[in-house]
This record gives structure tokens, C-alpha cells and sequence, in this order.
């Protein structure tokens, strides 16, 4: 009893093993594996079957659909627009991120938790406000729609909208991955290497970067899986015109109102790999450096 | 300071590399002389891809230049919203006048006139709704005094973002009207009893269907008669029957060239010729081989005439409805009827 | 001399760049975020205050306000109790599996909502896999704000096992030691002397997970019935009355949700620093 019980914590007590006591910091077994089974059919309902109904829904029609459905031109220009999109809007939000951090926490200065609070505002702002912001800004009864367009530049339901509703949904997503940590590392390692005759950015890009890569690359990560998935605030601004302003979750929906549920499903499922892959590389690397993270965060 | 950063300025150039490309993309390739974006309602979607081939080949052999249509579709009221704040759109294919007519009172783009352009008031084909039901009606729906029966779930979407809703909504009242007579109450009362029936307000007419065919949900769908006979080839001849009501509504979606938009580009030719083409008969047998009725039935065989059965048909501009201008701000503006007799059920 | 100090905004600092890194901020923040929402806050007050308030207190607006405030709740309570076993077993317990459950957690941030959106529509509805098996008690929980909840579940989640779990892996085991050593039984323990100190952490992530929910628009609505008055949110408002071309209406109900959203956040953050003074760093 008391051996199953240390085997069942993570770290084994210094003779948890050999007294007949379950230690007074660990609930009862019944309750411990109560618990377990609790959360796991709790996520294995909420989070994994979904997940799992796409890839069956997928491959209903089988693996020769599944390719048709991702290599016709119309989902072929919808993946490429995606990938374009991403590609503008993540390190636009990384050289922000790594600007914002840098101010709040290496400065004490004035007003830093409204810009706090400002920061994490499009974090919980609805998808839709977001697209509705950009809609009143460049469309044709705004100020700036009909200037801009005398210059022939479009802006909604062409790609820069759709690249700006994306950086405003995915805003937060690397300052906020920043911030605490660098605020937890204080501004020592920073202050030793300028004392040793360092410029500015010698100190950033060889101390305080290296400091903070793994969580830069954790915060690019999420921004850019919430970027290539956003729905609600590009649905808002493409105006939905085939193989030229739909992204991959607008394609999605398209497919799916078209009756053609198997690509749907195919096209979504490309979105859920892209989920995974995302998590796969994010655990791989928490595994594999978990010293060097803990060690930058002990700094 | 500019010594010790190159990794920075590459940075930056990478980051102004990609803007640029961003901005060029904005423009539409140019993959044949001409473009033209149709900006249509939800259930044109096989429509148009079928009559834009044909219009593409048929602009080719008459004039040599090759035009490429891009499409868009979405619930009708939408559509109309994206052309008013500022879609590049150079033909709109609408579910209803009433959207047109926005465009042109909201954003001026299409000049008021746009109905006498074209033959029929600008509808290239008309529909009607009919009744999709689950194999052998076993509910045994006949008429629409029968879609508010105790446990008849009815699947509609929402008339205040489809166009197709509303016409489903006024084929309703058309009913009412005839079976109570004139009295308006009566018809309030049923139109808003039927609404009670409703368990899920869609809203587009692409929505509903996937509700009624794909989760199973209620046992009749309010279809255009396109979309019933669509939904049965697509999803199954043996699992829906279509009814047809004795007395139903026409329907016709307009089409207009947007003025502005089009002078601004310099494709007014093609966009006219475009539509156009839709009264050819060409146009007409691809509109009928889709399911919609023909506004020039004499241009088509027989053999896809036969399908559409003769109902009853009461138009938009009947004396109890007005026409569009009377019936959206009456009917479907903020505060109107549809809002007023919208009671939630419980 | 004082008055030079107090017009700097800075305390001063041997660290440079300063004036950059605020500078990039502040403008990236104003030309992407602030701009454009003052934009929304200025189209809504266009219509002047009669307007604003017709709308604002109109029966539907306030239904799909209720809707989307209430079923974001309780969906961010039903979050705020599992996240915390959750977070509880990932932190103290080892069992098969652990890492790549701990991985999971993470999915609703990665995997895009309206496909999730699909995806629990086609689980739910009243011939998917798991609505089948609730349809003959006449249960139906796609199309009703129930499946709103499990959407709303579905997204929320992450946010509170993310917030708690780096406080319990910091907590201070002796305490616990101390605490049954003075007689407390487990229960006592956890609930007197662990929960209090988990508490703002916890706080934050139902905080986060309610806010995140409220706005919420991909994953919903597939799920949600969309009828007026009983499963039209908020978000889905707003789309109707641009589509209806009420401007006016659609940016009133935008500013009340925005004014909502940003006191949720103000109050996330008084939470913390309330909590950082009462129990240091968290």
C-alpha cells in the first residue's frame, strides 16, 4: 500500500517506502486515482474527440478524396494565402512582442499596468469587434477607405485587411509570453554585460535573447497557430471571394456549406496536424531542454 | 550602434520584403485580360460555376479575349453589406430587389435605374418555395396550414441576414392571407406561430439545409425550390421527398452591374455582356439544368421544363405585399413586423 | 531638480533603449489596437445617446448580452473546477501518460475554432456520436445553449490549468507538512491552507477563460441554434445587425461588450497585484 502509494507521486519521499504511512502531503490512493480519472475522461470528451471526429470525418471518403480535396486550386490558394498571412503577421507581432517586453519589464516607468491591461485587451476582445474595427476604418464610409483606394490600395477584402484582423487576434500572444519571464529574470544579467562595455543591442541580442528564447519560441508557436486558424475576425474582412481572399478556416466553411463535408473535414484536418504539430514540437523541446528552462527561469 | 546590428537590419529588410509582397498580392493577378468578381447569394454556388465556363468560352469566341469570374458567396444581406463597404464587386447576382436597392441607397455604387436594364426587372430566372421533407412525409405535410401541427419542428433560416428566408417568410404570409382572408391579425398570428416551430434560425439557406439534412434536425425544410432539388441530388434522392405547396411565392433574384465599381476598372463591357448572356439560351438551359426557372422558357427543352411543377404563384408586387420598397422596412426593418411577432417560445 | 523628477516618467535606469522599445510599443499598439477600437467607440456615439440607449436596452440585445455573459460563466466555472484537478494531477501525481496529457491541454490554444466548431457540431448534434445516445431522453445539446457551454468548455480550459499549475509547482510542500502535523486532516489542508494561496491564480484563469469565452464566435456558431432570444450570442448579434447594414447597432453592442471585457481584465490584474501583495510574487 505504501509502496504503490510513493509510486503514484512524482517525487519519491526519503522513506516515504519503508514507514507504513501514506505521507500527510499526499491524498488517499481511492481519491488520487478518482481524480485522475475524473480529468481524463473530462479531456478525452471535451478536448481529444472532437479532434479524433475530424480525421474520421476526413477520411470517410477515402485517402483519394482526401488528396482531391487538397490539391484542388481553390484549397491550394487558400493554404498559400494562409501561410502568406502568417508569415507577415507573426513577425510583426514578434518584433512588438520583444519591444513591449523590453519596456515593461527591464523599466519601472508610469503607467506600465494600463499598458499591461492595453496589451492583453485583444486577447478578449470578440473575433468579430476585430474584424468590425478594420471594417470601419478602411471601408467605403470611413475616412481612409476612399483615400487609399484613389491610390489603388485595397485594404478590406484583400489580403492587408486579412493580415491586419490576424495581427490584431493574435497581438497578445508573444509579449505575453515574455513579460513574465523577463520580469522574473530582473535586469542583473543586463546590467553586468553593459558595466563590461556592451552596446545596447550587444546586451539584447546576446544576453537578453538567448535568456528568453524558449519562451519566444513558444509564444511564436501559439501566435502562429492562432494566426493560421483565426475564423471569426477574417471571416469579417475577406468578403469570401474564392481562391483569392478565403484563408484555410474560411475554406472550410465553404466546403462545408457546399455539401462537400468530406473535404471539409480534409481541409480542417490539415488545421488540426497543424494544432498537433504545434504541441509535438512545443513538448519535444520542453523535454528536452526542461534544465536549460529551468535554469533561465531561476536566473 | 550601426556596427553591431546586421542581424537587425536584416530583420527589418525581411520584414519590409514580406509587407510588399503583401500589398502586391492585394491586387488580383493577372491571369487573363480580364477579371470579373460576382459577388452572388449562398445557393448560386453550382450555378454560376457552371454558366461561368460557358460565358468565359462564349466571350472567346466572340471577341477573342480571355475573362476570368471570381466568385463569392455568402448569405445575401452580407453580400450586399461587403459591395456597400467597398468589395471590388463588378456584377451582383442577389437573392432579393431589396439588397440591390441597398447598395444604391447606402453607397450609390449602382445607379438607381438598374432594374430597367435588364429584361424581366433584372431576373435572368425565378424560383419559388417549396417543402423538403424526410422520406414518405411522415408528418404527411401538404400545405402550409400544416407546418404549425403540434410537433412539427420547421427549419427556416433567419429572414433578417438570408434573402431566401424572406422569401419563405412571405410565401407564408401569401398563404395566410388567402386562407384568413385579409385579416391581418389572423396572419400575424400564424406567420408567428409557425416561427414557434422554428428550433434552429440559421442564417443563410446553406445553413439550414446542412441543419435539416446533415444533423437531422426538424421534419420539414422552407427551401428554394433550387436548393430542394439540389439537396436531393446531393445528399440523397432516397432519403427526402420534395412537396409542393398549392399556392407558393415567386421569387426573383436580381442581377445588376455595379456602376461605379466597373467604370472604375474599366470593365463595364464585359460586366454588361456577362449578364447579359444569362437571357441567351445558353444562359437559360444552364439556369433550368440548375434548377432555376427560366424568365425565357421558349429558349429551353421541354424535357427540363417538366420538372418544375405549376403552382400558384404570388408576386412580390401583389396588392397585400407593395413590392420590395414597401415590404423591408415594413416587414424586415428594426422594430417590424417579423420582429414583432418573433416572441421567444418560451 | 524635484520637478524634473517628477516629469520623467521613468525611474532612471542604466539599461538603454528605453525610449525605443516604448516608442515601437506605443505606436504598434496605437496604429493596431487603439485607433481602430476608438474608430468603434466614435462610429456608436454617432447616433447619439437615444440611440445608443434604444439599442443598448433592447430586449434582444440584452437577451444575447444575458446569453453570452451567462452561458461564458458557467462554462468558465465548470473550467475553473476541472482545470484544477486537472492542474492538481499534473502537478502532484505520476501516472502513465502524464506528459503527453499535460501536452493536450494546450490543443483549443493550437487547433482553430471554427474547426472545433465543426467538429463538436458533428459530435453533438442529435445524430452524432454522442448526441445519439442523449436523443431518445429528449436531451438535445447541439442547437441549445448546452452546446454553447461545451464550446465555450472547449476553449476556456487551457487558460485555467495554465494559470495554476505554475503556482501549485512553487507551493511550499512544508506548509502542508506543518498543517497535518498540527492535526489537520488532508481535506482541512488542501482546503484551508492550499486552496487560499491558489485562489488569485485560480481566480485569473476563470477570469481569463470567461473573457476569452464572451466574445467567442468560430467555435459557437455551428453549435448554437442562432434563434433570437434563447441561443443568439452576442458576437452573432453584432454579424446580424452589420448584415442588417445597422451600423449603429452593431458598434453599440461592440462597445458594450468592449467596455465589458476590459473591466474583466482590469479586474484580472487588481487581482494580482492584490495577490502579490498578500502572498508575495505568484
Amino acid at each position: 500500500m505504501a509502496m504503490s502509494d510513493a509510486a503514484f507521486t512524482r517525487e519519491r519521499l526519503p522513506g516515504a517506502a519503508a514507514v507504513h504511512f501514506r505521507p500527510v502531503t499526499i491524498e488517499r490512493r481511492r481519491v488520487r486515482v478518482g481524480l485522475i480519472v475524473v480529468s481524463l475522461v473530462f479531456l478525452a470528451v471535451f478536448l481529444l474527440l472532437p479532434v479524433v471526429a475530424v480525421f474520421v470525418e476526413a477520411l470517410r471518403g477515402g485517402p483519394k478524396a482526401f488528396m482531391d480535396a487538397i490539391f484542388e486550386p481553390d484549397a491550394a490558394a487558400a493554404i498559400r494565402l494562409t501561410l502568406l498571412v502568417a508569415a507577415i503577421a507573426v513577425p510583426c507581432n514578434l518584433v512588438f512582442g520583444l519591444a513591449a517586453s523590453w519596456a515593461i519589464a527591464k523599466f519601472d516607468f508610469r503607467g506600465k499596468s494600463l499598458l499591461n491591461t492595453l496589451i492583453d485587451l485583444p486577447f478578449s476582445v470578440s473575433p468579430v469587434i476585430s474584424g468590425l474595427i478594420y471594417i470601419l476604418m478602411f471601408g467605403s464610409h470611413s475616412l481612409l477607405g476612399p483615400i487609399l483606394k484613389s491610390y489603388g490600395i485595397q485594404v478590406i477584402f484583400a489580403v492587408p485587411g486579412i493580415v491586419l484582423a490576424t495581427i490584431f487576434v493574435t497581438f497578445p500572444f508573444v509579449a505575453r509570453e515574455l513579460i513574465p519571464l523577463m520580469e522574473e529574470q530582473g535586469q542583473g544579467d543586463e546590467e553586468a554585460a553593459l558595466s563590461l562595455g556592451a552596446s545596447g543591442w550587444q546586451v539584447f541580442f546576446r544576453v537578453t535573447l538567448p535568456n528568453v528564447k524558449w519562451a519566444l519560441l513558444y509564444g511564436v508557436l501559439l501566435c502562429n497557430a492562432r494566426a493560421m486558424g483565426e475564423f471569426g475576425a477574417v471571416s469579417v474582412v475577406s468578403g469570401h471571394i474564392r481562391g483569392l481572399t478565403n484563408t484555410m478556416p474560411l475554406h472550410v466553411e465553404i466546403l462545408y456549406n457546399e455539401y462537400n463535408f468530406a473535404a471539409a473535414f480534409a481541409v480542417a484536418s490539415l488545421l488540426a496536424l497543424l494544432a498537433l504539430f504545434t504541441l509535438i514540437v512545443k513538448s519535444v523541446l520542453e523535454w528536452r531542454y526542461a534544465d536549460e528552462i529551468a535554469a533561465t527561469r531561476r536566473h | 550602434m550601426a556596427r553591431t546590428n546586421p542581424s537587425m537590419a536584416r530583420h527589418i529588410r525581411r520584414l519590409l520584403a514580406a509587407l510588399a509582397l503583401g500589398l502586391a498580392t492585394a491586387i488580383p493577378p493577372a491571369f487573363a485580360d480580364v477579371t470579373l468578381l460576382n459577388v452572388s447569394y449562398d445557393p448560386t454556388r453550382e450555378l454560376y460555376k457552371a454558366y461561368n465556363e460557358a460565358f468565359a468560352a462564349h466571350w472567346k469566341a466572340e471577341t477573342g479575349e480571355a475573362v476570368t469570374i471570381q466568385q463569392s458567396h455568402g448569405g445575401s444581406g452580407k453580400q450586399a453589406r461587403s459591395v456597400i463597404d467597398g468589395i471590388e464587386a463588378d456584377v451582383v447576382t442577389l437573392a432579393l430587389q431589396a439588397d440591390i436597392d441597398a447598395i444604391v441607397k447606402e453607397s450609390g455604387k449602382i445607379a438607381p435605374d438598374w432594374r430597367s436594364k435588364l429584361p424581366h426587372n433584372a431576373s435572368p430566372y425565378t424560383s419559388t418555395i417549396v417543402f423538403l421533407v424526410r422520406k414518405g412525409n411522415p408528418k404527411g405535410i401538404k400545405d402550409w396550414g400544416d407546418l404549425v401541427k403540434d410537433g412539427v419542428e420547421v427549419i427556416t433560416p433567419n429572414p433578417k441576414t438570408s434573402g431566401g428566408a424572406r422569401w419563405n417568410y412571405l410565401a407564408a404570409w401569401a398563404y395566410a392571407n388567402k386562407a384568413f382572408g385579409n385579416d391581418e391579425a389572423k396572419i400575424k398570428e400564424f406567420v408567428g406561430n409557425l416561427y414557434k416551430h422554428v428550433p434552429v434560425l440559421d442564417t443563410g439557406a446553406r445553413g439550414s439545409t446542412t441543419t435539416f439534412a446533415q444533423r437531422g434536425i426538424g421534419d420539414v425544410l422552407l427551401a428554394w425550390e433550387n436548393e430542394a432539388f439540389l439537396a436531393q441530388e446531393e445528399l440523397g434522392a432516397d432519403k427526402f421527398d420534395i412537396v409542393v405547396p398549392p399556392l407558393s411565392i415567386l421569387a426573383e433574384p436580381p442581377v445588376a452591374v455595379v456602376d461605379a465599381n466597373v467604370d472604375a476598372k474599366g470593365t463595364r463591357k464585359q460586366a454588361e455582356a456577362y449578364l447579359k448572356y444569362l437571357y441567351s439560351k445558353e444562359g437559360q438551359q444552364i439556369a433550368a439544368k440548375n434548377f432555376y426557372r427560366p424568365t425565357e422558357p421558349e429558349l429551353v427543352d421541354a424535357a427540363d421544363l417538366a420538372r418544375f411543377p405549376k403552382i400558384e404563384l404570388v408576386t412580390i408586387d401583389d396588392p397585400q405585399f407593395g413590392g420590395w420598397a414597401k415590404v423591408q422596412p415594413e416587414h424586415f426593418g428594426d422594430g417590424g413586423i417579423f420582429d414583432q411577432i418573433y416572441k421567444p417560445t418560451n | 531638480m524635484a520637478a524634473l523628477h517628477i516629469a520623467s516618467i521613468k525611474r532612471p535606469s542604466v539599461i538603454p533603449g528605453f525610449g525605443l522599445a516604448l516608442g515601437v510599443t506605443l505606436s504598434y499598439l496605437g496604429l493596431i489596437v487603439l485607433i481602430p477600437l476608438a474608430g468603434l467607440f466614435w462610429r456608436s456615439a454617432q447616433g447619439g445617446p437615444a440611440e445608443f440607449i434604444r439599442i443598448a436596452t433592447d430586449a434582444r440585445t440584452l437577451a444575447a448580452l444575458r446569453l453570452s455573459f451567462g452561458t461564458a460563466f458557467i462554462a468558465a466555472a465548470i473550467n475553473a473546477v476541472f482545470g484544477m484537478i486537472l492542474a492538481w494531477i499534473l502537478v502532484r501525481y505520476d501516472f502513465p501518460g502524464r506528459r503527453i496529457i499535460d501536452a493536450i491541454v494546450d490543443l483549443p490554444f493550437a487547433l482553430p475554432t471554427a474547426v472545433a466548431g465543426i467538429a463538436l457540431t458533428a459530435l453533438y448534434a442529435p445524430n452524432g456520436w454522442i448526441g445519439s445516445l442523449f436523443e431518445p431522453f429528449g436531451i438535445r445539446i447541439a442547437y441549445s445553449a448546452t452546446g454553447i457551454v461545451i464550446a465555450l468548455v472547449f476553449i476556456g480550459l487551457p487558460f485555467v490549468v495554465r494559470s495554476v499549475q505554475p503556482v501549485l509547482e512553487d507551493f511550499d510542500r512544508e506548509v502542508e507538512e506543518v498543517s497535518a502535523t498540527l492535526g489537520a486532516t488532508r481535506a482541512q489542508t488542501v482546503r484551508r491552507v492550499v486552496m487560499p494561496t491558489l485562489m488569485p491564480a485560480l481566480l485569473t484563469g476563470f477570469a481569463l477563460a470567461f473573457a476569452r469565452a464572451v466574445g467567442e464566435y468560430g467555435s459557437v456558431i455551428f453549435i448554437a441554434g442562432n434563434s433570437p432570444y434563447r441561443t443568439e450570442i452576442a458576437p452573432l448579434l453584432i454579424v446580424i445587425k452589420l448584415e442588417e447594414f445597422s451600423y449603429s447597432g452593431a458598434t453599440t453592442i461592440a462597445v458594450l461588450m468592449l467596455i465589458a471585457s476590459f473591466l474583466i481584465l482590469l479586474a484580472i490584474n487588481l487581482v494580482q497585484s492584490w495577490s502579490r501583495r498578500r502572498y508575495g510574487d505568484v
